[in-house]
């Protein structure tokens, strides 16, 4: 079988969040970059658990510049076996879908992260779905092959689902799916090795943009309250916050 | 025309899809149009979205449609919306709108904006307000399709209702077979909102050092209604189920009330609790950075003041009641 999963590159969780060119853009100076959390250990680790238990392949797809070859190397020391990079601007999810699908062909099962932890979109892995017109199942916790039956469990509102369904297809991994793996020594070495292909863009449409970001405005001040007065408390909640 | 997916759960209608009728509603009034929903399966309380804005109910029936599988739904949906002329599609930023909004997108070459949490403006461009970087910033989009697919975050727009009952008209959409074969649905028991949905929301962490100690939380949960939630590292080590991890890297919520013990408030929590309207944090440091997010802090032991607020809670609603 063979697996692509599509990682993107995000600012890493404690990053400050600032804004350049007139808060229409993120600034990115001094900001450290990871691989996409949801990507690299959900979708990612299960595709390698997949192979590892079935045989078959693991291609990762990104779509970005040169310097996201450290993350996309970071994979390949995960356990992926090859890599595509798209070498253009991510700049829509359509756009970056439009690119991961006109690369998927030939692949039975494509895996992203339920969203990225930046924009949180979670658009691109039903948007390659459609492209491929193949099935698409998101939010999955847990993903098992028997042949070319896929059985996954899907998370839903107040509880979850399990579905069969055959490759091709797509589906989008939420956390429960894998545990995080550190890359070893002997992975990083290799990883320097595998192939990491660049291709141009296939074309693409962005149909929409960021025309402005702003910070949530600041809370006014914390109201510290006597933790022997509890019924005070409740009066601010109902009458003060009106929450209650 | 704006038209909005009003997802129904054996008929009845949730929180999130009358806020999305709401949403698409005022959506409407922006754009100088008319805002009408569509149905998929059993439509007999379908005429009550008029209630909250609908101007037209139209109801698809398919065998096909027997499950959810957003390939299906998808195909009928941008089915409805180009039969009906629909420029913008709306539905709810939860487990079928996510899974549906994208497949849309592309069938209807359609710019798309997930999780809004604003009505859009339209002063010479349209453009929809949403939270990006799990909560830490909010981005203003500007959709530049003729044809446009919003996805509404939870809790961003309270239905009312401003008018009443109208007929549901069916409407026919070719719709393929599904691919999908579901094998079960499992619901969790109890019957509080899930916690993208919930309005109260009770969480914990660390400090309740034991599983076993979280009685205090759930009946505090109780005495208000409240959904359950946790930090990253109670459900990384087992002690709480996964889907209850709020944060960067679980759920992202905005309850009215978020009342957090024994969580210190790391940044990647922060994220993704920050949008909640009032924020009570109880902790034993007073140095927890979670304060400096709080509305309302108790700076004490949780074991003694969460049983306290529960019974402070209790009180107060008998005193409502009789």
């Amino acid at each position: 079988m063979k697996i692509l999963v599509c990682i993107s590159k995000t600012p890493e969780t404690t990053a400050k969040i600032a804004f350049k060119d007139g808060n229409t853009a993120y600034d990115e100076s001094g900001v450290q970059f990871i691989m996409n959390p949801y990507d690299e250990w959900y979708a990612l680790v299960r595709a390698v658990e997949l192979k590892e238990a079935n045989g078959g392949t693991v291609t990762v797809i990104n779509v970005g510049p040169a310097t996201n070859d450290v993350v996309i190397r970071k994979a390949l020391a995960i356990g992926a076996d090859d890599a595509i990079r798209v070498d253009a601007e991510p700049t829509s999810a359509m756009f970056v879908a439009q690119q991961i699908a006109a690369q998927a062909s030939g692949f039975d099962l494509v895996m992203t992260g339920k969203e990225t932890i930046d924009y949180n979109g979670s658009e691109v892995g039903a948007m390659v779905a459609e492209l491929l017109e193949v099935p698409y199942v998101s939010y999955a916790t847990a993903i098992d092959m028997s042949g070319n039956t896929a059985t996954v469990t899907r998370e839903i509102e107040g509880g979850n689902e399990v579905s069969e369904v055959t490759t091709p297809l797509v589906i989008s991994a939420a956390k429960g799916m894998a545990e995080q793996r550190i890359p070893n020594m002997r992975g990083i070495m290799m990883a320097k090795r595998k192939p990491l292909n660049v291709v141009a863009a296939a074309g693409g449409d962005n149909l929409v943009k960021v025309a402005a970001f702003a910070l949530p405005a600041d809370k006014a001040g914390v109201k510290m309250i006597d933790p022997d007065n509890m019924d005070e408390l409740v009066r601010l909640l109902q009458e003060e916050a009106k929450v209650l | 025309m704006v038209l909005v997916y009003a997802e129904s759960h054996e008929g009845k209608f949730k929180k999130a899809a009358l806020e999305a009728v709401a949403y698409g509603n005022e959506t409407a009034k922006v754009l100088g149009t008319e805002c009408a929903a569509v149905v998929i399966g059993d439509a007999n309380e379908a005429g009550t979205l008029g209630q909250y804005g609908a101007s037209a109910v139209h109801h698809i029936s398919s065998d096909n449609l027997a499950h959810f599988d957003s390939q299906t739904y998808a195909a009928a949906l941008s089915g409805a919306a180009t039969a009906l002329g629909a420029k913008v599609v709306i539905l709810a930023h939860n487990s079928a709108g996510k899974s549906l909004a994208g497949r849309i997108a592309v069938k209807l070459s359609a710019g798309c904006v997930t999780a809004a949490n604003a009505v859009p403006t339209n002063d010479g461009a349209f453009k929809v307000k949403k939270n990006v970087f799990a909560g830490k910033a909010v981005a203003d989009y500007q959709i530049d399709s003729d044809v446009k697919v919003l996805t509404l975050s939870g809790n961003s727009i309270k239905p009312e209702v401003v008018g009443a009952d109208i007929t549901v008209s069916p409407l026919s959409v070719d719709v393929p077979a599904s691919k999908i074969k579901v094998i079960s649905t499992n619901k969790q028991q109890g019957d509080t909102a899930p916690l993208p949905e919930a309005e109260l929301v009770v969480s914990a962490g660390r400090g309740m050092k034991d599983p076993g100690n979280w009685g205090i939380i759930e009946d505090l949960a109780n005495a208000i209604g409240a959904t359950t939630a946790c930090s990253r590292p109670v459900a990384d080590i087992g002690w709480r189920p996964h889907h209850e991890h709020v944060g960067q890297t679980g759920v992202a919520i905005k309850p009215n009330l978020y009342i957090a013990a024994g969580i210190s408030g790391a940044i990647q929590h922060l994220a993704g609790v920050n949008s909640s309207k009032c924020i009570v944090v109880i902790n034993k440091d007073p140095e927890a950075p979670f304060f400096k997010a709080a509305d309302y802090g108790v700076c004490a032991d949780l074991f003694d003041v969460v049983p306290k607020l529960t019974e402070a809670i209790k009180k107060a609603k008998a005193k409502t009641i009789y």
